[in-house]
């Protein structure tokens, strides 16, 4: 910004368009609990609901990694796959052992749609690491047993 | 010697997190000597002579921030409080959010009274749904007892404070991006200057604070800077949470003086090396500090000390590699990181990130080509100060440390396609 324009940073609050978009990310949220992902539908919704156009809302939607524009299982298994559950041992295997018990390679969904399995990075969990994220939970000192139980139990077995 | 904890003294207690606890534990009472002894100017002196610097990562001192900020009363100003904590082998912020949120919200009510601000947020990772809920159940009681809103007890003041939920993008931690999310946009940082202490959310002059930073306000208040500057090194005062993660027999968050000797967090806190091994590499303040070897474990966890070595401090995320590490393992796996949370906005960064991966990779298989050491450092050469934020130079950090330290490694990787550490 130039200076002659700071010189006029006005006392004043957002105006009406600033606030509407910044509840862009919330409705995407609720978007996404009330259609399962963010369908073209969803996202239409969300953006006229805003007044913004679809694409500003997609540019958005899609920066975000908690964001889903395709369709995932019920349960997103999300094992961190960071520098400390590393060297802590076990992240590796937990991956391992979630891809043969569900029989689906990270990024994919098991066919009855319940599970998709995802790495990502750091948690801000290490010092309990190896940890893994089911939907909202954290789940930490993971093993694959501890694991197996979860599954099982989220599986309604 | 034991010291006394100052910012995680409520972490253990049942309930930590409930406002009667925190109540009984001294709370609020910084902020009411705040607003009935002192004034905006004097709390800006008291933080100033504390010499209170952010924890969030950069450093910089805090009162020297908030005098930034401009005085007039009838410009709109804005608290941000940065609980975006996303940088690999840090987690102190979600506990202290989790276990003790009442004392991040007493500093954050004394920051935005002594800058003027009457709304402040809290921009929370997207993942922390427990921090979530703990935030707003705790903004709520505060509320419900008079220390936010209208006339905050009966001093005038009028604060309100609200929870903005973050999605899932490590570059909102950078303060620029952190503002851009709150606007509803993509997380791209914009370019400094101007900061945003004058221009910052709405255009407006914003504050943005690491937890950690705004929980040590209320204790500066109450028992005063000369008491605070004691604690720690000269140019860098204070307690601070170090995380100890890796290769450690007690991983955990520690509080201690900022200046304690790196060995001594590892071997007398953290219990030593696990099975005994020996250390190989130290990542003394997060994914994006330049790595130390078993060389430097006498430095002290300071910011000059750690500099004078060729590091930082950090969020003093330490993370701790023994003597079987790959180190090229390590390298890549922190780059990947980096390569993908770019957010794409810089071009040295989006793509010469990725071609970094590539090339560690490849070493990593056992596919490494004559010449790729070099390659290496040239491309990050191409990247750092190529950027508009700090993503860029912390993305090269372990690569050109790691070299630096064990180019040995690498070479070794490159002509015998194994490591050398296990073999």
């Amino acid at each position: 910004m130039p200076p002659e324009e700071l010189e006029d940073v006005p006392s004043r609050s957002p105006t009406e368009e600033q606030t509407r978009r910044s509840m862009l990310l919330t409705a995407l949220y609720i978007a996404q609990e009330q259609y399962g992902y963010l369908s073209e539908e969803a996202l239409q919704r969300t953006a006229e609901r805003l007044n913004i156009s679809l694409k500003d809302a997609y540019s958005t939607a899609s920066f975000y990694s908690l964001f889903q524009i395709q369709p995932l299982g019920r349960y997103v298994i999300q094992v961190c796959e960071g520098l400390s559950c590393h060297l802590a041992g076990g992240a590796e295997r937990l991956v391992e052992y979630i891809q043969r018990k569900l029989g689906i390679e990270v990024g994919q969904t098991t066919p009855d749609r319940l599970f998709t399995l995802q790495t990502v990075q750091c948690l801000a969990s290490c010092g309990t690491s190896p940890t893994l994220r089911i939907n909202d939970e954290l789940y930490e000192d993971m093993t694959p047993e501890k694991a197996d139980r979860l599954l099982d139990q989220l599986a309604g077995r | 010697m034991t010291f006394e904890k100052i910012l995680l003294r409520n972490v253990d207690l049942p309930n930590s997190e409930k406002i009667d606890v925190y109540l009984e534990r001294r709370g609020y009472q910084a902020l009411r000597k705040a607003l009935y002894v002192h004034t905006p100017e004097a709390l800006i002196n008291m933080v100033r002579k504390s010499g209170l610097r952010g924890r969030g990562g950069a450093g910089f001192p805090t009162g020297l921030k908030w005098s930034f900020v401009p005085k007039d009363s009838d410009v709109t100003k804005y608290v941000c409080v940065n609980t975006d904590e996303g940088e690999p082998g840090t987690f102190k912020d979600r506990l202290l959010v989790e276990r003790d949120p009442h004392s991040v919200i007493e500093g954050t009510i004394i920051t935005s009274y002594a800058v003027g601000a009457h709304r402040a947020f809290v921009y929370i990772r997207g993942e922390f749904f427990m921090g979530v809920k703990r935030w707003m159940k705790a903004i709520d009681d505060a509320y419900a007892r008079g220390f936010l809103g209208k006339d905050i007890l009966g001093s005038g003041f009028d604060l309100d404070l609200s929870v903005h939920r973050g999605a899932g993008a490590y570059i909102c931690g950078e303060e620029t991006a952190l503002l851009e999310s709150l606007e509803g946009k993509r997380g791209e940082p914009r370019p400094k200057p101007p900061y945003p202490a004058q221009v910052g959310l709405y255009g407006q002059p914003t504050l943005v604070h690491n937890v950690e930073t705004l929980a040590n306000i209320p204790h500066i208040v109450l028992r005063g800077p000369e008491w605070y500057a004691q604690i720690g090194a000269e140019n860098s005062t204070g307690p601070k949470i170090f995380c100890v993660s890796g290769h450690v027999k007690r991983p955990g968050n520690y509080e201690l003086p900022l200046g304690t000797p790196l060995r001594e967090i590892i071997y007398d806190h953290a219990g030593g090396i696990r099975d005994d091994k020996e250390v190989k590499a130290v990542i003394p303040g997060g994914a994006s500090t330049p790595m130390l070897t078993a060389e430097h474990l006498d430095v002290s966890m300071d910011f000059e000390s750690l500099a004078a070595v060729g590091s930082m401090l950090g969020t003093g995320g330490i993370i701790v590699m023994d003597e079987d590490t790959c180190i090229v393992d390590a390298t890549l796996r922190l780059t990947r990181f980096f390569a993908h949370e770019s957010c794409g906005k810089c071009t040295p960064c989006r793509v010469g990130t990725q071609r970094l991966v590539d090339i560690l990779q490849r070493i990593e298989d056992g596919r490494g080509q004559e010449g790729d050491v070099d390659r290496v450092l040239g491309l990050c050469q191409g990247i750092m100060g190529h950027t508009f934020c700090a993503l860029g130079d912390a993305a090269v950090n372990p690569t050109l440390s790691s070299i630096k330290h064990f180019r040995e490694e690498y070479e070794y990787h490159i002509e015998h396609q194994r490591c050398i550490a296990s073999s």
